[in-house]
């Protein structure tokens, strides 16, 4: 598998996704600049989180304009893999990549803790590893993860089974407490029609390592790698 | 001289900017002449106590500095230590303290700013942030703003930036009413050929200036943190910064970049007194000379005056000198990260401080006296008295409305026991993929250094209360939890980084505080090898003429060379045994306990037996490598009974503890030091007994962990729930105006 990470000034996750698919694909990624207008032939684009940008305008309004982002779209429209994780879910998104809009949690504060992640679809290149209806534990890190949609939208994503993941109660924590930003229907990724664009808040690369003392992230990376490879 | 349209400099004006009659007369000696405003300005700076360290230089002469695997003690930017490998850490703690109070969003964020590039300035990557927040008694009318900004401000920009936010502490005390403490630790790592200091060399090679435009913004920062508040200091909201870690981001990976490079000869960060103190003090440290064109300098206002461009605090700048030929390669590398870049100057070998603008001179004075001739203050010091032993019977020591389990649950709710993820969950505390632990899940917090199976144990550490009941012992003891706490996760403990927090050091009593705890931190430092190697030195935290409680927060750094065997604090397996180790004497002066359930502050502080602490903490240390511990935490605010709470708490397991029936409350309670409890597996405790016994080691069976419950002799304690419950709720509900 070969993969590319975006790097924008102020993204912050790059190195970790790097980090992440490297060691799960056995291959160094591209790292691609903002300013770059082409990329190598690659099986899956990451663009990763952090604060593009410093979040000035709004998160990920101007990354989605930078010049590499054509090119993302470009492939993306090809059927090259696509995940935006964190801010990288916020600038595919500002990019049309995806629908709705991220924004402001409804605490209106910053929140960075595992959360419980329910897997609603398994046949997608992102997920197969996963068995469907699992609730495993990702961490989140954003103050801008509420997830929003008009209601045609939200009918769509969810009658055609594009919501890849919703919050949910990790064992022993109350019900009311899983959503950690307030999304819309507990929205924590979704897909594109094609499924090959996946944005999500939640950020695996930070569940891989045994460091971590949790590798619930690790079949999300091997769900690519068995599928590109 | 031509300093056109500048105001006269006379006496009345050199008060107004923080300089005393005979520092004055001082001045005027040095300089042979009136001092035009502008030099009036950079005199100011450079002798304020911020920047001079004329009050405490004498006393911090005492701390050790050395050590083997010490690199660059303090002087530097930051600290470096050597962790294998040709490894370094690079470390410093830093107060933001009067910003903070003033102005707690920008106050904070521009404290974790400038303590960033103290250490990246130097070539390291920061891989960790840790804050030592102390504010006044939750129903003081200010407290919950300024807990709310400086929280907020923290995690802008420590989350915006990249680096994680893995540790730190936060206190309430009335003393800390009308002052606030912030204080910012960043740790880095860097390869040990690739550090870089601030002594300019090199005559004729180019003076550089990277970052961020330089605005009006915290002019005289560095005067207003050497005085005193009074009522009106919110009129001074304007002398505080403001950040963009935006900006600072690109800046460290600019700089990173171009250090890679070879173009660097020396750098240093714009921090307090910006321009002026890093361009005298980098060419202060090579001997040289230093000639500006201050039009030169980015500007983000117009009409921007000499004086305001040198005393102006505008963040996320830096000053370099490049090796000749090295300019378009350092430019191509800023301009790549769309910074500015800008040759505002050269050294010259004249030995002279020359400003000049659009052609005019506006300072030429000699260098050598603004960077070390400061004043130098031997001040009065008065010693503390002792406080006398307390005297209360047991049945005064234990309310009789009160169950243990209420005491418990007490305690654990009180507003420096009570959980502080309200506070945690709003900082990034995973970006960089590197984080075992937390503090909270751990004594420590730890994060492996990149790349490699290594990892550095963090944590911030002083016990105020017991400073003020005894500077020495409260010295001392800083020092020592700080080793404690770095050994709990199984790590050697290396160095400490101090910054010292202390009130107005022309009164006697504040400054014989000061000089106390230098004592007892120094006798720490030499006895368990664990040596000074950067710090910050915070006076005049006095509001009204009230001071603070003498703080000297010390930031120790350790390491483990495999980040692995780090050990949390949770309970981890049933059937786990609970061992205690150290000699419980039942010391309840100064203790959370009489403050919290007796509503007294006592008594003398308690004793620390360095010798004990070494052995202890040696014993500790070697267990955890030897992979015999589960879990492992010392024993501090709270006393024994806390410490269990608090391990239950964070394993979500419970523990039989019925070893500790019939202990008395002082035991249960009390502070006595140097004390570790630790589980191991059943399988392993006669393993852990007899390196006990052969080290020395006083090692108690107190209990077993599981269940829900902390359960005695005679049934439940308190049930695992209702414990974790209390700890929660205290914070959020303060902060959202519940309680307070």
């Amino acid at each position: 598998m070969k993969s590319a990470v975006i790097v924008f000034p102020g993204s912050n996750c790059d190195r970790d996704i790097a980090v992440a698919l490297e060691q799960a694909s056995g291959k160094k990624p591209h790292m691609a600049f903002h300013k770059d207008t082409d990329l190598p032939d690659v099986d899956v684009i990451a663009v990763p989180g952090g604060f593009s940008y410093g979040d000035y305008l709004r998160c990920g309004a101007m990354a989605a304009h930078s010049p590499i982002m054509k090119v993302v779209k470009e492939r993306a429209a090809k059927g090259v893999r696509v995940v935006g994780i964190c801010n990288g879910f916020q600038i595919i998104t500002e990019a049309g990549l995806l629908p709705g809009a991220l924004i402001r949690n409804k605490s209106l504060k910053y929140v960075c803790r595992t959360v419980g992640l329910r897997v609603e679809v398994t046949d997608s290149d992102f997920t197969r590893k996963y068995a469907k209806g699992q609730v495993i534990g990702i961490p989140v890190g954003h103050g801008e993860g509420n997830y929003v949609a008009d209601e045609e939208t939200l009918k769509r994503l969810e009658g055609e089974g594009l919501v890849a993941f919703r919050y949910a109660a990790l064992p022993g924590q109350d019900a009311d407490q899983a959503n950690p930003n307030g999304a819309t229907n507990d929205i924590a990724g979704i897909f594109n029609a094609q499924r090959n664009v996946l944005g999500m808040m939640p950020h695996p690369e930070r569940a891989f390592d045994p460091l971590h003392g949790n590798t619930d992230g690790r079949a999300f990376f091997d769900s690519l790698v068995e599928t590109l490879s | 001289m031509s300093a056109r349209k500048e105001p006269v400099v006379n006496e009345a004006l050199a008060a107004e900017h923080g300089i005393k009659a005979d520092e004055y007369v001082r001045l005027l000696e040095i300089v042979g002449r009136q001092p035009t405003f502008t030099e009036l300005g950079i005199y100011s700076v450079m002798w304020s106590e911020h920047c001079s360290y004329k009050s405490s230089r004498v006393w911090l002469k005492k701390f050790p500095t050395t050590a083997p695997w010490v690199i660059c003690g303090p002087g530097e930017n930051a600290g470096v230590i050597d962790i294998g490998d040709n490894q370094a850490a690079i470390f410093k703690m830093e107060s933001h303290n009067h910003p903070s109070y003033i102005e707690p969003f920008q106050g904070a964020a521009t404290g974790v700013g400038g303590i960033l590039r103290d250490v990246f300035t130097m070539g390291a990557r920061p891989i960790a942030n840790l804050n030592a927040l102390r504010f006044g008694e939750p129903d003081h009318p200010k407290t919950r703003a300024l807990v709310a900004g400086v929280v907020s401000g923290i995690g802008h920009y420590g989350n915006c930036v990249g680096v994680p936010t893995v540790g730190g502490e936060t206190n309430f005390h009335k003393a800390y009413n009308g002052n606030c403490l912030v204080n910012a630790m960043t740790v880095g790592i860097a390869d040990q050929d690739k550090i870089f200091y601030s002594k300019a060399a090199g005559v004729g090679n180019p003076v550089v200036y990277v970052g961020s435009k330089t605005g009006r913004d915290g002019i005289h920062g560095a005067t207003m943190s050497s005085a005193e508040f009074t009522e009106d200091s919110e009129a001074k909201r304007p002398t505080v910064q403001v950040g963009d870690p935006f900006t600072e981001k690109l800046l460290i990976e600019a700089c990173l970049e171009l250090m890679n490079t070879d173009a660097i000869q020396s750098i240093q960060d714009m921090g307090a007194a910006g321009l002026t103190s890093s361009s005298v003090e980098m060419a202060g440290k090579g001997g040289l000379g230093i000639e500006l064109h201050l039009e030169k300098v980015p500007q983000r206002e117009t009409g921007m005056t000499p004086y305001e461009i040198m005393l102006s605090e505008s963040q996320e700048r830096m000053l370099m000198i490049l090796k000749p030929g090295s300019e378009d390669v350092a430019r191509a590398i800023f301009e790549k990260w769309e910074l500015d870049f800008a040759v505002i100057g050269h050294l010259t070998d004249t030995g002279r401080f020359v400003l000049k603008m659009n052609g005019d001179t506006y300072c030429d004075l000699e260098l050598a006296p603004l960077f070390d001739a400061a004043p130098l203050y031997h001040r009065l010091t008065e010693e503390t008295p002792a406080q006398p032993a307390l005297d209360l019977d047991e049945d005064e020591l234990w309310p009789e409305d009160l169950s243990l389990g209420e005491i418990l649950t007490k305690l654990v709710a009180c507003p420096d026991l009570a959980s502080k993820r309200w506070i945690w969950q709003q900082y990034d505390s995973q970006v960089g993929a590197d984080t075992r632990f937390l503090s909270g899940q751990a004594d420590a917090a730890v994060v492996r250094v990149h790349g490699t199976n290594k990892a550095l144990a963090m944590s911030s550490d002083v016990t105020p209360r017991y400073c003020f009941a005894d500077p020495v012992q409260g010295g001392r003891q800083a020092v020592a939890e700080s080793y404690r706490n770095i050994s709990a996760v199984g790590a050697l403990p290396l160095a400490i980084t101090d910054n010292m927090n202390f009130g107005n050091p022309e009164k006697p009593r504040i400054m014989g505080q000061f000089a106390g705890c230098v004592e007892g931190m120094a006798e720490a430092c030499r006895v368990l090898d664990y040596p000074v190697v950067s710090g910050n030195v915070s006076l005049y935290n006095e509001t009204n003429g009230v001071g603070i409680l003498p703080t000297p927060t010390v930031g120790g750094v350790g390491l483990l060379a495999d980040g692995h065997k780090a050990v949390g604090l949770g309970f981890k397996n049933d059937g786990d045994v609970i061992l205690l180790v150290g000699e419980t004497e039942g010391h309840l002066g100064q203790s959370l306990y009489l403050r919290e359930i007796l509503g007294l502050e006592e008594g003398p502080a308690p004793a620390v037996d360095l010798e004990t602490e070494k052995r202890h903490g040696t014993f500790v240390r070697d267990a955890i490598q030897a992979g015999l511990i589960t879990a492992s935490h010392d024993v501090s605010d709270g006393g024994l009974q806390v410490a269990l709470a608090e391990m239950a708490m964070a394993g979500n397991k419970g523990a039989d503890l019925s070893g500790l029936d019939g202990w008395h409350v002082a035991e249960l309670f009390g502070e006595d030091q140097g004390r570790y409890v630790l589980t191991v597996k059943p399988a392993d405790l006669e393993a852990v007994e007899t390196r006990a016994a052969e080290a020395g080691v006083t090692l108690s069976r107190i209990g077993t962990v599981g269940g829900d419950a902390l359960t005695g002799a005679s049934g439940a304690i308190i049930s695992l729930a209702d414990l974790i419950a209390a700890n929660e709720a205290w914070l959020p509900n303060y902060m959202n105006g519940k309680v307070g």
